[in-house]
């Protein structure tokens, strides 16, 4: 790389000037604002704010309703992340064995990630909807009456498959670059040592594939956190009775729907802290613990 | 410990290429076979054949008295060195040499056993807890054997296992190898493009070209008499010369053979002598020196003690029975 001595100090600040101008405005300002808010709270009007201290923290950790957003995402995250990448690895594994048509499978199976997430809510909607969809159709011939606006179950398994299925092209990806990195022979040695398919796999492939792995763990995660709001607005919002109301979409029903700023802003430092925590697990870890 | 056989083995590809021909080969318990061949000359398929790892479309390999044609490579009894080592680089040294004892139900303290003798004829004792990536190549090349030897296999199967190294380590590694095979007495099948390699190593070679079989022997008795112009050309270094009869019409003896060829070392200087060259280029080897040059049009390279100077132009003679006469279109030895 070539190095660049600049005579005087001005220069490279103008130069960073518009990368730090739109970090401070979009990301450090709302964050700070979103602290400072989140010690404060506004009278029934908007008309008198008061400093609460940690009073907005306090009741969240109280409230039976955030601890059952906090209960609902972890089994909303945990349950899309296994699910998008169980069946990623399980394609994945499935077009690394094909030699011709690899590619056309792989571009078929990356479509989907092209897909809005409010577009993937509502096309899973329409399947799933009681009255028009095909999904009650089949179910309802199997003996199970689907019905995700009044069963709390369904509606979790709505969002969860909507979600998940937009993830799987990404862990995908991933997945199959990582079966690819790993060399043939070492499969061949372990065949002449006398493990079968499902050995092999266990027992060379899934190990070697675990930086991958890891590094999936933790980018599904916080999508499945962060970024299935939209999934969850055009689909459940939240319902039925809280069943879907993961962390993120309550920051927006408290704030914007409820006009309850404070608490709001509180949820959204909690989130912070947790976003924090899964980013210095992934640096601190994944060059460490999962590398072989 | 088993005899290997190969019989009219070919491999088709599925878009009708052929790989391999009609390979006919008997191999005796205990016999280091050396398979040696330009890249692309089928070698390697040919060794995978007989482990399992490529399906076979023609013939029949034998193992022992078992015929292996449809058996999963666990089931061969066959133990391979692969030319990258295929280490499995998540477990350790130990775990490396134990896991094909482990898949195959060997109890603990025999496994145990196995690989502490392993570790002591490969001197890999002081790196058995240590991963693979924090060995030298040398020392994973150990490994890589002493998986092999662990399994006390029918045979061993050698995929280049020595392309990988640094010259200097290869040829140690060569006498080992060799030492090692010699002691365990196991039939081995061993692939490489080196001549010199397979020259050192085999009890008998198998010269390969285009899929085919161009000649089997000792290693004497191929480098003495090559059964074809390519196998004169390959075996031997400096390589043998090989001349269109019609550069040299005047020697005796050759008219009615497309080519000849005389091995450089086989050439000596006599102011008399039959052939003349023109010096092009003189490489110094130290032990003895290589004159490049030409003889009516062809080239020409002759092996010279490395004393006194050389003119531009040398008078050569050689022993009558040092000509070795090869058939123009066939390329097949003649005389």
């Amino acid at each position: 790389m070539k190095r660049t001595i600049f005579n005087s100090q001005l220069l490279p600040w103008l130069l960073l000037a518009p990368q730090l101008a739109i970090t401070f405005i979009f990301f450090l300002w709302p964050a700070a604002q979103a602290i400072r808010q989140s010690f404060l709270r506004q009278d029934a009007f908007g008309i008198r704010t008061t400093f609460v201290g940690f009073e907005n923290f306090q009741r969240l950790l109280n409230s039976p309703e955030y601890l059952n957003s906090l209960q609902v995402t972890a089994v909303f995250a945990v349950s899309v992340t296994l699910l998008s990448m169980g069946f990623a690895l399980i394609l994945a594994v499935a077009v690394d064995r094909m030699i011709r048509s690899s590619r056309i499978y792989t571009t078929a199976l990356v479509w989907p990630y092209a897909v809005a997430p409010a577009v993937a809510g509502i096309l899973w909607w329409f399947i799933f909807n009681p009255t028009v969809g095909i999904m009650p159709y089949v179910l309802g011939q199997l003996g199970y009456n689907w019905n995700h606006i009044s069963n709390p179950g369904d509606a979790m398994t709505l969002v969860v498959i909507a979600s998940a299925w937009k993830q799987i092209s990404y862990n995908f990806l991933f997945f199959l670059a990582g079966l690819q990195a790993i060399p043939n022979s070492l499969r061949e040695a372990a065949a002449i040592d006398g493990a079968g398919p499902v050995r092999r796999f266990f027992d060379i492939t899934f190990p070697l594939l675990s930086p991958t792995t890891f590094f999936l763990l933790v980018v599904n995660i916080v999508y499945a956190m962060f970024d299935t709001f939209a999934v969850i607005d055009t689909t459940t919002r939240g319902g039925p009775a809280q069943a879907t109301n993961i962390l993120v979409y309550k920051v927006y029903f408290d704030g914007f729907v409820g006009q309850n700023m404070g608490s709001s802003a509180a949820q959204s430092v909690f989130l912070m802290l947790i976003v924090t925590v899964l980013t210095v697990i992934q640096f601190r870890f994944i060059e460490k613990k999962v590398a072989y | 410990m088993a005899s290997i056989t190969l019989h009219n083995l070919g491999k088709l590809y599925a878009g009708g290429s052929r790989a391999v021909g009609d390979v006919n080969l008997d191999i005796a318990d205990g016999e280091f076979i050396v398979l040696v061949g330009p890249s692309g000359c089928g070698k390697s398929t040919l060794l995978r054949m007989v482990a399992g790892l490529e399906e076979i479309s023609e013939g029949e390999v034998r193992i022992g008295d078992r015929v292996v044609n449809k058996l999963e490579p666990a089931e061969r009894d066959i133990a391979m060195v692969f030319q990258n080592y295929a280490l499995y680089p998540h477990m350790s040294v130990r775990q490396n040499l134990a896991y094909g004892l482990k898949n195959r139900g060997t109890p603990k303290a025999e496994i145990e056993r196995r690989v502490n003798e392993a570790a002591e004829i490969l001197q890999i004792g002081p790196f058995l807890d240590r991963k693979p990536r924090a060995l030298s190549g040398g020392q994973r090349q150990r490994v890589a054997m002493g998986r092999a030897i662990v399994r006390e296999p029918a045979a061993f199967l050698f995929d280049e296992p020595l392309s990988n190294l640094d010259a200097k380590l290869r040829v140690a590694m060569r006498l080992e190898i060799k030492q090692l095979q010699k002691r365990l007495a196991t039939t081995s099948i061993y692939v490489t493009h080196d001549q010199l390699e397979a020259m050192t190593l085999a009890d008998r070679l198998v010269v390969l070209n285009g899929g085919k079989v161009e000649q089997i022997g000792t290693p004497l008795e191929v480098y003495r008499r090559p059964a074809s112009a390519f196998v004169a050309g390959f075996i031997g270094s400096p390589a043998m010369n090989l001349i269109d009869s019609r550069a040299v019409p005047h020697l005796p003896g050759t008219a009615h053979a497309g080519m000849v060829g005389i091995r450089p070392e086989d050439l000596t200087l006599a102011p008399d002598g039959p052939i003349e060259m023109q010096v092009l280029a003189i490489e110094e080897l130290g032990a003895q020196r290589l004159v490049h040059g030409t003889t009516g049009g062809e080239k020409l390279t002759i092996a010279l003690p490395p004393e006194g100077s050389i003119p531009d132009s040398l008078r050569l003679s050689y022993r009558p029975d040092a000509l070795h006469l090869f058939d123009r279109k066939t390329g097949k030895r003649i005389n």
